[in-house]
């Protein structure tokens, strides 16, 4: 790289940087400066637009084309119901349902239970930070180096040579067989589980920690003067006031899950029937080069979030009456 | 945002921003060569560029390889002005699609998969080749070769480079310390196989499935040789093609005989485990046991020369050699290899350029010489070759009574080369049958 | 007239502070009661750091260990074994791979998509957000629900359309850029940063408006009161107020654009130019994935960066000023 190089790149982000705030500027110059009437549709307008814009070109215009693709064969004819029943017909489909389901109900309710543990353990203990790197560089670790991070937890030898895996290792100690704990049913899609939570943690940690932060201070003094012990004011005061932070975390991680597909990929591949329906998804989509099968698979994940929509729904009218 | 804040959101960025330029300043630039005094000869028919004409070439060729290959066009280059930009990248066969379909493609493509190459020429994304390319091709390349880059009639590629699938490696010394001999049938073979087993000195063979997403390949590999040798050619095309059915009876067999060899307890998995540790050995380490005198044959073709440790000796008489795996017959030269095919996305003149030099027999004599690999290409001076293994392959590739298939699963459409046939190789190592196993996979077979 | 939204003596505000206070005061005091009365939540969280980091340590242990001794031990036996060396490291950092060379222009190209990346959704989906939480509107909140379930479609289908626009209609603007500014190369970022802010947005605006609803209305209310316009409103209440949230999303959507890897494959065009760090580490391990010994020290390089952020943005949320605080 020459200085001219670095020059010229530095010169991009300034200029886009300085180009987003100019525009900015004068979005708000104007709003501050449109005629009372009809004000308020501008200024909501000028809040609403430019992100709104952004994600009907970027992500309504190719979720109606998936949605499409999914009704169609190769080559873009309309083939009904094909695809779908494709998908319910093939062997593996049920399993790769089946553990897609299974990894929603375990992965974000563990890593949310033990971030939130984990928050209030730490809560104002000295160290507080140090403890909190810990547990979020997981989350910091990119995914080719998780998957390197794990590969020396899970790698199998056989009994008479040395372990490279802890976890094998640590049952040899203990005088037990080494297992192969990626191939090994059903354990190994709570392997692969687990990778999941030891990156997730972190994330509802961070976030939780925050909104514990901001539970009333005066509310949990006066529950430790009427002689509640510690686990009735978390009950009664911490829950409550970190209900919304909860909810965001959970339903985040429950997104990211039924999105995971590069742990499955990169660990298993697929194979030993640990696959999930976003795996097959790509499979499909990327390397078989069948748009419609992995569009059909698109959409069906499109539906499995559908009752977490409606669940935050509730909780949003929920917010709003109590305002 | 109060100044100290602003402070505090600086310092990191700063930081980050030091710890950059750290680095630059530590790799600095890297001098082009000098090429002032390069022979321009063989370089002329290429004609002459204006300074700053760019051919962008998309492939699978990482790391050394990468720079080899791009040592391979230096001359080129320095000679014709033009500027060869080559990106390699690992999830090739995902991204060439998204980046034709969106409209973006490369000028040229390297890929090791026929089948992508019929894909892309069936959608229209490529452009035939052009007559200089074509007179190369069937200039120094054998006809099964030309095939390998024609689509419908139509020649859209050249070969590249070539490996050839089907070794068996050993160590020459373990094999005269225990008096087995080099197989010269299949037969042979089988009975060598039994003769370590009963010895119980070691484990006949060491097998590994494992390459993360594509796990499961070197199973197909072993597929691939047993349908060529014990059905033949014209079953194996055929089988390719899908005129006969992936659960053919010919097939079975073949998928039968992997079987008798590794499927079995008392042959695997010297030092690695027992029968299940093949799906999740890794390919490149499932050879080291046979250095380490756990297990006397390991199947893999000529790049694992590369796995060894360093300072492994290959050779005849040294620490690990490989003989071909055998036929039925003895002398048949039947062997599965693999290799690249150079496509053009457009005919600018700077494109055809490149495109008719890598079909060149100066530029494979230019890569060989570098090192590491060979080509099928029959201008290739076999002496050019790096290593002793290398020169026997080449001579292998150039003998017209060769007969010579690309590996099957890369031909094979996507669905199956790079999808059920992996899949389908790791769940019949884990005990599903052969029957199973070939009906579910001549199920997935896309319907055309 | 933005002066006095400044000094208005909002309540909330003066809550707020007095809050703050206070926390100081019960911090000391929860602290000696805390080591008293919870040695098994310290026991616990000590547990838990532990198990969390075990993983991550092994790998560094390892990454300073020969490829041999990677390749045949366990990390846990470096007494038995021992060796150290820095060469995964300088492969990662040196190794003078002609067709990817000088990690350093990766390593800016990676912070210079970052950076923008992350504050270009960030302040725009703190107006959406905002928008959705503080002005009424018609539908308002069926087009949120509609947003928030945009998150679950897949980055992977929207690559294939969003290319072909930024093909046609981009691409065309940044050759006559680059001609008429030859410093900026043909290949810019704009294409990445784009890409990534729109596939930010529906998950920021979801996460930001959790927690800009819960900013106390009668705040807002006195400011709009005392004649603050929207945009005042938005930059002198609800983006300070917010400061916490912003702070740890920021940090969350640095990371997962620095980790980024398929988002780049498709829009950085490859180069040296434009394609971030991922980018070169994967491909590290070499043709066949014989070399991922050296991804090891590439965990680890690229680990450095985003932990200095959270170092960096940390102190901003662990202060007791999260949106909500006066809740209740």
């Amino acid at each position: 790289m020459t200085t001219t190089d670095l020059i010229g790149k530095l010169l991009q982000v300034g200029l886009a940087l300085a180009g987003f705030s100019a525009v900015l500027g004068l979005i708000f110059f104007f709003v501050d400066r449109a005629p009372k009437r009809g004000r308020d549709v501008v200024q909501l307008l000028a809040f609403l637009l430019p992100a709104m814009a952004l994600i009907a070109i970027g992500l309504v215009y190719p979720a109606i084309r998936t949605t499409i693709t999914a009704f169609g064969d190769k080559a873009g004819n309309f083939i009904g119901l094909d695809n779908f029943v494709w998908m319910f017909t093939q062997p593996e489909a049920l399993i790769t349902l089946r553990n897609t389901v299974v990894w929603v109900i375990i992965a974000p309710a563990v890593s949310t239970i033990i971030g939130l543990a984990y928050a209030v353990f730490i809560d104002k203990s000295r160290g507080e930070r140090i403890y909190k790197v810990l547990v979020f560089m997981p989350v910091a670790i990119s995914f080719v180096g998780a998957g390197i991070i794990w590969k020396f937890i899970y790698e199998y030898r056989p009994a008479e040579r040395d372990q490279i895996g802890l976890l094998n290792q640590i049952l040899v100690w203990f005088g037990q067989e080494p297992v192969l704990w990626l191939q090994t049913e059903p354990i190994n899609t709570l392997m692969l589980i687990i990778v999941l939570i030891w990156v997730q943690t972190g994330f509802a940690m961070v976030i939780l920690s925050a909104s514990i932060k901001g539970v009333s201070i005066e509310q949990l003094e006066a529950a430790q003067l009427d002689g509640t012990n510690a686990w009735q004011r978390f009950r009664n005061v911490t829950l409550p006031g970190i209900r919304g932070g909860l909810v965001v975390v959970l339903t985040t991680i429950t997104i990211a899950t039924l999105k995971i597909f590069d742990i499955v990929r990169t660990m298993t591949g697929g194979n030993f029937n640990t696959s999930v329906v976003a795996n097959e998804m790509y499979t499909q989509a990327f390397r078989a080069v069948e748009p419609g099968r992995g569009a059909a698979l698109a959409v069906v994940l499109f539906l499995l979030v559908l009752p977490i929509v409606v669940y935050n729904i509730r909780v949003l009218r929920q917010q709003k009456e109590i305002r | 945002m109060s100044a100290k804040q602003r402070r505090r959101l600086f310092i990191p960025i700063a930081a980050a921003a030091v710890v950059g330029l750290a680095l630059t300043g530590c790799t600095g630039d890297i001098a082009a060569e000098e090429t002032a005094d390069t022979d321009c000869a063989d370089y002329e028919a290429y004609g002459t560029f204006d300074a700053g004409t760019e051919v962008n070439i998309y492939g699978t060729i990482l790391e050394v390889e990468a720079d080899r290959l791009n040592e391979s066009w230096a001359d080129f280059e320095a000679c014709t002005g033009i500027d060869v930009i080559y990106e390699g990248s690992a999830e090739f066969e995902e991204q060439i699609n998204v980046r034709v379909q969106g409209g973006n493609p490369p000028d040229l493509g390297i890929t090791p998969q026929p089948g992508l190459v019929a894909d892309l020429a069936r959608s229209g994304a490529l452009v035939p080749a052009p007559q200089a390319v074509a007179d190369n091709v069937s200039e120094f390349w054998s006809e099964d070769w030309a095939s390998y880059g024609t689509v419908d009639g139509t020649l859209v590629g050249a070969p590249l480079m070539a490996s050839i699938k089907g070794y068996v490696w050993y160590s020459p010394a373990v094999f005269e310390e225990n008096g087995w001999e080099i197989p010269a049938t299949l037969d042979e073979l089988a009975t060598l196989t039994d003769e370590i087993a009963e010895s119980e000195v070691m484990k006949p063979w060491c097998v590994g499935f494992a390459s993360g997403v594509a796990t499961g390949w070197p199973g197909t590999d072993w597929v691939e040789d047993m349908v060529l040798r014990q059905a033949g050619p014209e079953v194996y095309d055929q089988w390719v093609n899908h005129e006969i059915p992936f659960n053919d009876p010919a097939i079975a067999e073949a998928l039968d005989t992997v079987g008798d060899f590794i499927k079995g307890p008392a042959n695997v998995n010297g030092g690695l485990g027992e029968v299940n540790s093949i799906a999740t050995t890794e390919f490149g380490d499932a050879g080291l046991p046979v250095l380490e005198g756990t297990c006397a044959m390991h199947h893999q073709a000529t790049f694992y020369e590369g796995f060894w440790p360093d300072g492994t000796e290959v050779a005849e008489d040294g620490d690990v050699w490989a003989f071909i795996t055998p036929g039925v017959e003895e002398d048949a030269a039947a062997v599965t290899g693999g290799g690249e095919i150079v496509v053009a996305f457009n005919d600018s003149e700077e494109t055809v350029a490149v495109q008719t030099y890598l079909s060149s027999d100066t530029w494979a004599n230019n890569r060989v010489n570098i090192g590491g690999v060979i080509s099928a290409n029959t201008g290739l001076d076999p002496e050019n070759a790096s290593s002793d293994l290398l020169a026997t392959s080449v001579e292998l590739l150039q003998d017209p009574d060769t007969t010579f298939r690309f590996d099957a699963s890369d031909v094979m459409p996507g669905a199956v080369g790079t999808g059920s046939f992996w899949k389908g190789m790791v769940d019949w190592i884990g005990g599903k049958s052969t029957a199973e196993t070939l009906d579910f996979i001549e199920g997935s077979w896309p319907a055309e | 007239m933005s002066d006095n939204v400044v000094d208005l003596p909002i309540p909330g505000t003066a809550n707020r502070k007095d809050t703050a206070a206070e926390a100081v005061a019960g911090t000391k005091a929860g602290r000696v009661k805390r080591r008293l009365t919870s040695r098994w939540a310290t026991l616990a969280a000590l547990i838990i750091a532990v198990v969390w980091t075990i993983p991550t340590f092994g790998i560094l242990l390892s990454s300073f260990r020969p490829e041999e001794l990677i390749r045949t031990t366990g990390w846990w036996t470096i007494f038995q074994n021992p060796g150290l060396t820095l060469d995964n490291y300088r492969d990662v950092l040196f190794s003078s791979s002609a067709s990817s060379p000088q990690l350093g222009s990766y390593f800016v190209n990676s912070l210079a998509i970052a950076i923008p990346a992350t504050l270009f959704p960030l302040v725009l989906a703190a107006m959406a957000a905002y928008a959705f939480a503080w002005i009424k509107f018609k539908w308002a909140g069926a087009l949120f629900v509609f947003i928030f379930a945009l998150q679950i479609v897949p980055i992977q289908m929207a690559l294939i359309p969003l290319l072909q626009m930024f093909t046609s209609i981009l691409q065309p603007i940044q050759a006559q850029i680059h001609d008429v500014i030859p410093l900026i190369p043909e290949q810019t970022y704009v294409q990445v940063w784009i890409a990534h802010t729109l596939f930010a947005l529906p998950l920021v605006i979801f996460l930001l408006h959790n927690f800009i609803s819960e900013i106390p209305s009668e705040v807002i209310e006195a400011a709009k009161v005392d004649g603050a316009s929207a945009s005042q409103v938005f930059f002198r209440i609800v983006l300070p107020l917010s400061v916490p949230a912003i702070a740890s999303i920021a940090i969350f959507q640095f990371i997962w654009v620095w980790n980024d890897l398929l988002v780049a494959l498709v829009f950085s065009g490859g180069t040296a130019d434009v394609a971030p760090l991922t980018q070169r580490l994967a491909e590290l391990s070499g043709n066949r994935g014989q070399d991922w010994h050296r991804l090891t020290a590439g965990a680890f390089v690229s680990l450095v960066v985003p932990l200095i952020v959270f170092f960096g943005l940390q102190r901003y949320f662990v202060r007791g000023l999260l949106a909500g605080a006066t809740k209740g």
